[in-house]
């Protein structure tokens, strides 16, 4: 293999707009029940989530990053400071806490609606790439989804043919 | 306008390099991906397609032919391959993520009858994947 870069950067000055998604996991319990509720009113909202010792779950957190891919990497971002990010302002927070006992949540029940707001909140910190949607999966079954810059297929935004 | 989406699946090698810098610069960018003998991976692809609903068939497109076209323009080219060495796009693109998602997109723009291609969805692993929608206007 001789050129490979040279080639590829010549190859590539036309720029290609795409998106890059990376998954992470954490473990956390929380109780979901707000003070403005009463108790009844609390149980009838949130059911056994408002059991007042707590539960857990296995959260699973995607985060999207659009951008111009880099003709010399090849890539979005630097994946590796993705993770080294996620690792310091994501997992080392929140794996293996009680959510209502940080501050995010101070104010907010962890409902993983607010949950997915404030994963969103973080990773538009991370200076390498635009985070443009975040998803977060409460079991297999739920899952939240915050979009900041829908990833439209330029196909998609013809005008509708229905009258 | 209905989106459908066929999953295929290929596994390949390939490693990361810039022949532009030093083996020094290449393994502080790339890591243990710029090792030159190599590593690989199960590769998922998605395939997204965007069209009308045939009012015989009930279809957006047969998919049996659509299955057939991504064996022949990416599966049968890619599967049990090294993707720098073997697959010509990869002679001059770096083989990430990113990239493969685009060199299929154009291997498959255009291949697909009576349906738009609408978005490339590459999973090198299952917690790492890559999206393209096409060139932006």
């Amino acid at each position: 293999m001789t050129g490979l870069a040279a080639n590829s950067q010549a190859n590539v000055a036309q720029s290609y707009r795409a998106y890059l998604s990376r998954r992470y996991h954490f473990s956390a319990s929380h109780r979901l029940h707000t003070d403005a509720f009463t108790a009844e009113q609390n149980r009838a909202a949130y059911g056994k989530c408002n059991n007042p010792h707590g539960h857990g779950h296995n959260y699973t957190v995607e985060v999207t990053f659009g951008g111009v891919i880099d003709p010399a990497t090849g890539m979005v971002c630097d994946l590796a400071a993705l993770d080294s990010f996620a690792q310091t302002n994501l997992l080392a927070i929140f794996d293996h806490m009680n959510l209502n006992t940080l501050a995010p949540f101070r104010d907010r029940v962890p409902t993983t609606e607010n949950l997915t707001i404030e994963v969103a909140r973080i990773f538009q910190q991370f200076p390498l790439a635009e985070l443009t949607r975040v998803r977060v999966e409460e079991t297999g079954n739920n899952s939240f989804e915050y979009t900041l810059r829908p990833a439209l297929s330029p196909r998609a935004q013809r005008p509708s043919t229905k009258g | 306008m209905v989106l459908l989406t066929r999953k295929a699946e290929f596994s390949a090698a390939h490693y990361y390099w810039n022949d532009a810098w030093s083996p020094l610069e290449n393994e502080r960018v790339f890591g243990k991906c710029a090792n030159r003998n190599g590593h690989g991976h199960n590769y998922t692809l998605e395939v997204t397609v965007a069209g009308e609903v045939d009012p015989v068939t009930g279809f957006v497109v047969d998919l049996k032919e659509l299955k057939e076209i991504l064996e022949r323009e990416v599966v049968s080219v890619y599967d049990h391959r090294h993707l720098n060495l073997e697959v010509p796009e990869f002679a001059t693109r770096i083989p990430t993520t990113e990239n493969i998602a685009i060199a299929i997109w154009q291997r498959l723009d255009g291949k697909i009858p009576n349906a738009q291609l609408y978005r490339i969805r590459i999973y090198e692993l299952p917690d790492l994947f890559a999206d393209y929608y096409g060139e932006q206007q």
